[in-house]
């Protein structure tokens, strides 16, 4: 660590991977109640344990991607970071906006939380993912903007380099795309619309500008392959990710009252859209077979080449498997949609954090560049565990989700949905099976932090 | 890669590019915006309507449904379900009105909401809007 400052992202990390187990806690409960309907009714029905899984989702990345802003921009800024207090300042301030949201959740019905929190002076609630108090948005939007203050003039007074430059213009387009959460008008045509500027806009659009950003930082640091060569790189990915995903949220537009010509924007630029999820394995591959120095954490190499590969798999092999109009007529709105949210949100999401976490959290406990090897078999463990079991979670929904086509929208005698449910049930639990093996390698990547070295050191 | 596609060419891609096709995802909501009163049932949308569509946010139903194919795959879609239960909104309060708060044994249950008939008719008003909007004719079928 060559910052002081820098040291203001452990705590974004550890909330991170604290926020993230109880994600998946509520994903194996979701995938009980799959299976058995009544399973925790009506204490905690379905949809309570969706938005806490997917909201934890979307703040420990968040933090994560705090952190990653806050260990990495002052080293390529060359300064100490604005304000340090400032930062520790709003981790506290959104760790307990977002604790007490989840507790909403969980403690109140949720339309007596509507009711608590005022929904109905400024309704902005009940929409998929969006499903925050409104006064829980105005405190994302607070902290959003002091990080980006904090950061931006850190880098205004500093050196502006590709990969800072990149990362910031990620951010602030995650925070201005957000500012569309608050549009929610009676007409559900247009609520629909305008929800796809936040939700495909971002992970389809600036998120990967952050995520691009992130990785071409690690490379560079494990590498030690020469910064211009990355920095082209970095640029073709990012002009190739706005060029086809701007248009590309065309493949939300098919069937939600939209006119019709979008079947054909939407088709034609989504099919584009794995072209930088494509770049980017290459570059990962071909920068670590360009390498300068065998740096000592391996983990962290591991992390970066595996972002690569499962994001192209999730985002660009899955996103294409269902992104043509004449397909998603039958795919929309199924399994194969779950499937596909799983693997591209772990692939490109999940492991870019983990990615820049294994990198920085060795430093940012005063080691001199890595763990111990140790510890490092056991994070690699869970890599494994992790990245392994997603792979079948995605292949069992994807079986759930033909046959769920089939039965229910293909065949000539289409079933009720139920019906079609409780046929399919084995590949719920087939996915149940590997959640817990996901568990179990989240639990091991966890102790991997806590493997003490030869000299009887904790890692 | 080549000398040709050096970084000031990529950089300039870049800039380029993502202008241009941010001018042209603009372009295009401004011309759908304007087709928008073809295709998505605004004459529907009434004050009971609009109260519908609160009633369905503040109680969280796209937790478990989809609607028009968008949410969650735990609930039959209920974009179409005014269709699929006959036209009627009296079959969809009904069906509302009668979930077991203590959900069924063994099936994927709905909670009991205790809804006023006001606002059972309001929700059942905001499905039957969404159900005449203009889909592309999505669903496939009836059973969504
Ligand atoms: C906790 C999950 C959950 C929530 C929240 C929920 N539902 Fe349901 N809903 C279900 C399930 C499960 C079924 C299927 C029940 C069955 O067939 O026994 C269902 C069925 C229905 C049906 C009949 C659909 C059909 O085709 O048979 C309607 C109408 C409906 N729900 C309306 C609503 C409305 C309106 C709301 C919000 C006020 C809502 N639901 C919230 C789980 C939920
Ligand atoms: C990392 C990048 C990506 C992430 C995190 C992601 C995530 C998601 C999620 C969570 C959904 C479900 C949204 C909902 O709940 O309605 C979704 C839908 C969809 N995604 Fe992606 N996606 C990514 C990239 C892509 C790409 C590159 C493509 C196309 C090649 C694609 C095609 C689609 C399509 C067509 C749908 C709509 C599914 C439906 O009709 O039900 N996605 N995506
Ligand atoms: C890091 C790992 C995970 C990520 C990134 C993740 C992400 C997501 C996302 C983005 C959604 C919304 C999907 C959509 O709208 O299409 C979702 C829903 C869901 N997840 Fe996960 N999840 C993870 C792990 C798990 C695990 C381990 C399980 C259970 C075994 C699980 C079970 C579910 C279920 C049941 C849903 C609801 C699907 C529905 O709407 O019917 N998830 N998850
Ligand atoms: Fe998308």
């Amino acid at each position: 660590m060559q910052y002081q400052s820098q040291s203001v992202a452990k705590p974004y990390f550890i909330a991170a991977i604290g926020l993230f187990i109880g994600q998946i806690l509520f994903g194996l409960v979701m995938g009980l109640q799959y299976v058995l309907g009544d399973f925790l009714f009506p204490t905690i029905p379905f949809n309570v344990a969706r938005m806490v899984h997917t909201n934890l989702l979307i703040v420990w990345l968040l933090f994560g991607f705090m952190g990653a802003a806050y260990y990495l921009i002052p080293e390529e800024a060359e300064r100490e970071l604005e304000s340090p207090m400032l930062a520790k300042l709003m981790f506290w301030i959104f760790l307990v906006a977002g604790s007490l949201t989840v507790l909403g959740y969980l403690l109140l019905p949720y339309a007596g939380l509507a009711k608590i929190t005022g929904n109905a002076l400024f309704p902005t609630m009940g929409r998929e993912f969006l499903e925050q108090p409104t006064i829980t948005k105005v405190g994302i939007v607070v902290v959003a903007l002091a990080f980006l203050y904090n950061i931006g003039l850190t880098i205004l007074k500093g050196r502006k380099t590709v990969v800072n430059i990149v990362l910031i213009t990620g951010l602030i387009g995650l925070a201005l795309m957000f500012l569309f959460s608050f549009y929610n008008p009676d007409n559900v045509v247009k609520d629909k619309f305008y929800w796809w500027w936040v939700v495909h806009l971002w992970v389809e659009g600036v998120w990967e500008l952050i995520l691009g950003s992130i990785l071409a930082y690690v490379l560079i640091k494990t590498t030690g392959v020469d910064r211009e060569v990355i920095e082209k790189w970095l640029y073709i990915i990012i002009a190739m990710t706005l060029i086809t995903g701007i248009i590309g949220t065309g493949h939300h537009y098919y069937w939600i009252g939209t006119p019709d010509y979008w079947q054909w924007f939407g088709s034609v630029f989504s099919a584009l859209e794995p072209i930088p999820f494509f770049i980017m394995v290459v570059f990962a591959f071909s920068v670590v077979n360009k390498r300068r120095r065998e740096h000592p954490n391996k983990a962290a190499v591991l992390w970066a080449l595996g972002t690569g590969v499962m994001a192209f798999l999730g985002a660009g092999v899955w996103g294409f498997l269902h992104t043509l109009a004449p397909v998603n007529y039958y795919t929309h709105g199924t399994q194969i949609t779950a499937a596909h949210g799983h693997m591209s949100f772990y692939g490109a999401y999940v492991m870019i954090v983990l990615t820049i976490i294994s990198y920085a959290m060795p430093l940012l406990r005063g080691r001199a560049a890595a763990n111990s090897n140790k510890a490092q078999v056991v994070e690699m463990w869970g890599f494994w565990l992790m990245t392994v079991s997603m792979v079948f979670l995605t292949l069992f929904l994807t079986a759930a989700g033909i046959l769920q086509i089939y039965l229910q929208r293909a065949s000539d005698t289409p079933l009720p949905f139920i019906v079609v449910q409780e046929k399919i049930e084995l590949f719920y639990w087939l996915r149940e099976a590997v959640g817990v093996v996901f568990f179990i390698g989240l639990m091991v990547y966890v102790w991997s932090f806590f493997v003490k070295d030869e000299e009887g050191k904790s890692a | 890669m080549s000398e040709v596609l050096n970084k000031t060419v990529a950089r300039n891609i870049y800039y380029g590019g993502s202008l241009f096709f941010l001018l042209l995802f603009l372009g295009l909501t401004f011309h759908t915006n304007a087709n928008f009163p073809e295709r998505d049932n605004r004459g529907a949308i009434t004050e009971q309507v609009a109260q519908g569509k609160r009633l369905w946010e503040e109680n969280n139903c796209i937790g478990c449904h989809t609607l028009l194919g968008e949410g969650a795959y735990f609930a039959p879609e209920l974009g179409n379900v005014y269709k699929r239960f006959g036209n009627s909104t009296e079959a969809v309060k009904a069906f509302i009105k009668s979930r077991p708060a203590q959900g069924i044994p063994n099936r994927r249950s709905m909670p009991q909401f205790n809804f006023s008939d006001d606002e059972l008719e309001a929700l059942a008003q905001f499905l039957k809007y969404v159900s005449e909007i203009k889909t592309a004719n999505w669903p496939p079928n009836i059973q969504g």
